[in-house]
């Protein structure tokens, strides 16, 4: 029992200790809505995150404004009606990434689970992706859905045609150790 | 004991991931440099009703825009509440940069071409640098070609023209709420003027409130500040402070406004210097703005 808790002791501290932690030196962050009328696609190059691959713990923060669109009239769309950019500029992700070792070079399969805030609301989520570890840089790519209702992003009426009520997000960061 | 121990350190441990969570957030924030938010889209179009805001077409962006005004209303049933009579302006805008903008329009009103420059000098922010207003300067020439020369051969070319400069200041006090106040100046070549003034100074003042996401409702007065006095003049001289109401309606590319309005006019010397409804008396006109945007040039 005794010996229990000082190797509970010794590991708590040793965990921050070694604790690695990357930050985002590039990342595209980008989703496509099919659309009736039109597709639209955009990107955005200037998010930030953070990822403990000690722990897996990884944080974004995806300035909406930045999102960059074939027309500008599609970005003021977008930041004006669906996004309400001034009152919710930013959207974050913070949760924990498993099923991969940091031992291993090559793409692996990983999962992540937390939570997804934009347009002021939070969801848990649950999403799958690949890490590949490779000469201390850190590659994460991640393929997901968004479904606009979940987010309370309204689509107007007289535009119901032109976005699509789920749309795919694809984002693909590179770490390197801080 | 042990199961206890257990529970507590699972139930710790979580605590911590989710503390890490937010510490790794926390941290993520601290990393970000401040940075400069602009604040755009202040109006929904370049007009709020029947004058100019601050706004401006984004780089590459070509907007296209059909104006219309109607009689006046208390015509009565006679011309179907002034729906017989109709006045049109075509008009292009075209950004050059996401600040400056250049356009051209018609009006059929004297055969009327305008041209301008709009330049938008400072825009509101907040964040690193926090500024209150947008401020768009512009500049406009007219150039009446009726009557042509050969209906009055002594009009030369000088007379037919006429200047606006005009800095409209606006700011967008919630995402639903904004206000500009335009400062005009007019100067006409050639005028009457023993009823009308070469130099026309006004002031304006224009509000949009967001009912919906795609509906706004818009108003706009413009004050002379040296009107001639209508009590000393005949009544086909006699001109008035414009006032205009608007329901501006966004679908997609277009932007539809519906209007209502003392003003006939579609250019801004005509609205400003030029308005002859007298509202006490009824003379509301409706009239609608159609714009449509086309994206010529692919944003970087």
């Amino acid at each position: 029992m005794k010996k229990f808790i000082v190797a509970i002791l010794v590991m708590a501290p040793s965990l921050v200790v070694q604790a690695q932690k990357y930050s985002a030196e590039s990342s595209v962050v980008s989703f496509f809505s099919d659309g009736a009328i039109e597709d639209i696609a955009a990107s955005n190059a200037k998010s930030m995150s953070i990822f403990n691959t000690t722990t897996g713990d990884v944080v974004f923060s995806i300035p909406i404004k930045d999102f960059e669109f074939e027309k500008s009239l599609m970005k003021e769309h977008f930041n004006e009606k669906y996004m309400e950019t001034e009152k919710f500029p930013k959207a974050t992700f913070q949760g924990k990434i498993t099923g991969f070792q940091s031992t291993v070079t090559g793409e692996q399969a990983a999962k992540a689970a937390g939570k997804l805030t934009m347009h002021g609301v939070t969801k848990e989520i649950e999403l799958a992706g690949t890490v590949e570890f490779s000469n201390g840089k850190v590659m994460m790519k991640s393929k997901f859905l968004v479904k606009l209702e979940d987010y309370k992003i309204a689509i107007p009426q007289l535009l119901w045609q032109n976005i699509a009520e789920e749309i795919e997000v694809r984002t693909e960061f590179t770490y390197k150790a801080q | 004991m042990i199961k206890k121990f257990v529970t507590l350190s699972i139930g710790l441990v979580s605590s911590i991931v989710l503390w890490a969570q937010d510490d790794l957030m926390k941290e993520l924030e601290a990393s970000q440099k401040p940075e400069t938010i602009y604040i755009g889209q202040t109006f929904k179009g370049t007009r709020i009703v029947n004058g100019q805001s601050v706004e401006t077409k984004p780089k590459g962006a070509l907007e296209f825009i059909f104006s219309h005004r109607f009689g006046k209303i208390n015509e009565g049933a006679y011309t179907l509440w002034g729906l017989d009579q109709a006045y049109v302006r075509l008009g292009f805008e075209y950004g050059l940069t996401d600040r400056l903008g250049v356009g051209i329009g018609r009006s059929s009103t004297d055969k009327t071409y305008d041209g301008f420059l709009r330049y938008k000098v400072a825009r509101q922010s907040t964040g690193a640098r926090n500024f209150p207003v947008t401020i768009t300067a512009m500049g406009t020439t007219n150039i009446k070609t009726s009557p042509n020369e050969e209906e009055n051969p002594l009009i030369t070319f000088e007379d037919r023209l006429s200047y606006v400069a005009q800095v409209m200041i606006a700011r967008k006090f919630t995402p639903n709420f904004s206000v500009q106040l335009t400062p005009v100046f007019v100067h006409r070549n050639t005028v009457n003027q023993d009823y009308e003034n070469n130099d026309d100074f006004s002031l304006g003042l224009g509000a949009r409130y967001k009912i919906t996401k795609s509906m706004a409702l818009c108003g706009e007065y413009y004050y002379r500040l040296n009107p001639m006095d209508n009590t000393k003049i005949p009544d086909l001289y006699k001109h008035y402070n414009s006032i205009g109401a608007g329901l501006d309606i966004e679908t997609g590319g277009h932007v539809f406004q519906v209007l209502i309005s003392n003003s006939q006019g579609m250019i801004d010397r005509a609205v400003i210097a030029e308005t002859d409804g007298n509202v006490k008396k009824g003379d509301i006109r409706l009239g609608f703005n159609i714009s449509r945007t086309f994206q010529i040039k692919k944003p970087k």
